[in-house]
């Protein structure tokens, strides 16, 4: 089995609004770290998750896979995500991939805290 | 002076294993006499959130058992099972489905023509862009009027030793009447048949034998109705309507010639 290098935690600036740090790389190894963190960050009414890229190192196609099946969940939980911290090359992935137009992408994290309300 | 810093090992490697994004598919395939190139050309790429059916995710996988490089005869590697895979694509397919890519070997922003047997073994023409490509795995988009949106993703990895070689498809139907045809179990059969088929052919290639195991995981179970008005653009449909037609736009073709 791959292993990860990827590194999560997870913060809550709000009652209702959850952040995850991303540090490393998001690829099919990391499908149990990240689900673990939506976990977590998830609990206790949580509206809003928001993926702090700011640190990702890499992410390939299986990365994006992982991300739609997140995005499913959170539907599911009627919650939203955000993103931010995208460089311009992974916003162009997520414009190619079209996942811009299921996550909410914010240039820094106080731009997603006021959107997430 | 700008305070930009250089890019990494890692930005350069995925800036060159990742397609650039376009709004449309533009077909660039040589397409020969005979085939059909519908159903690609200024389509939009659909990824799964933008489907109708039920969400799955399908792995096929096949230990390689005792895989060999054909031209050297060493023991295949991971990375040599992709290097074989991206440059011989089409040949894996099984008989009757055809590829038609610009390239001989899968690059990524490829845009592919699929001529494949459809349901009831109706000609269908559609086709895939190829969006990731690195030296363990690649992947492609399914465009509108596919019978999947979706991403298929096509790797090999060593575990325990040994050589594995997967494709796993994240995919739903992408409208009403592909779903029919998937809950009456054809589509889906034809999926799998397809894969495994393409997977043995592959192990064949390698000189190693080996048995697919597939692993089905219902992602999504809702319908996203939103996405119903998708069955305009069914690749099927209209594929169908350009077969019944071709008699029609022959004796067109005839007249006009003659005047």
């Amino acid at each position: 089995m791959a292993t990860t290098q990827l590194n999560l935690t997870v913060r809550k600036p709000s009652n209702s609004v959850a952040v995850i740090d991303i540090h490393g790389e998001v690829t099919g190894a990391a499908e149990t770290p990240l689900m673990s963190a939506y976990e977590e960050a998830s609990h206790n009414g949580v509206r809003t998750v928001i993926l702090n890229f700011s640190n990702l190192e890499y992410m390939n196609s299986s990365g994006i896979g992982l991300l739609v099946t997140l995005l499913i969940r959170v539907n599911r939980q009627k919650q939203r995500m955000f993103s931010y911290g995208l460089s311009d090359h992974y916003q162009q992935i997520f414009q190619l991939t079209r996942l811009n137009e299921a996550i909410s992408i914010y240039p820094d994290e106080t731009s997603a805290l006021n959107a997430a309300g | 002076m700008s305070s930009t810093p250089p890019p990494s090992e890692k930005q350069k490697s995925s800036e060159q294993a990742w397609a650039k994004p376009s709004d449309r598919l533009n077909v660039e395939a040589n397409m020969p006499a005979g085939s059909m190139n519908l159903n690609v050309q200024g389509r939009q790429l659909n990824n799964p959130l933008q489907g109708f059916g039920q969400m799955w995710q399908k792995t096929y996988r096949i230990k390689l058992i005792a895989p060999r490089v054909p031209a050297t005869g060493k023991a295949a590697t991971p990375q040599d099972i992709i290097a074989g895979w991206k440059a011989n694509f089409p040949k894996f397919w099984p008989r009757g489905n055809n590829f038609y890519a610009p390239l001989t070997e899968i690059q990524p922003g490829e845009v592919a023509v699929l001529n494949l047997k459809g349901p009831g073994g109706m000609p269908l023409s559609t086709g895939v862009r190829v969006i990731y490509v690195d030296d363990e795995q690649f992947s492609f988009m399914t465009p509108q009027g596919h019978m999947f949106a979706g991403m298929i993703t096509f790797s090999s990895e060593q575990e325990a030793g040994e050589v594995y070689a997967q494709v796993q498809a994240l995919i739903r139907a992408s409208d009403p009447a592909y779903e029919a045809f998937f809950k009456l179990g054809i589509i889906g059969k034809m999926e799998d048949e397809f894969w495994t088929a393409t997977l043995n052919n592959l192990a064949s290639y390698y000189g190693a034998s080996g048995q697919v195991e597939l692993k089905t995981q219902c992602v999504d179970p809702r319908w996203n109705w939103g996405a119903a008005k998708n069955i305009w653009h069914n690749a099927a449909m209209w594929s169908g309507i350009y077969t019944v037609t071709t008699p029609l736009r022959w004796i067109g073709k005839k007249v006009s010639g003659k005047k």
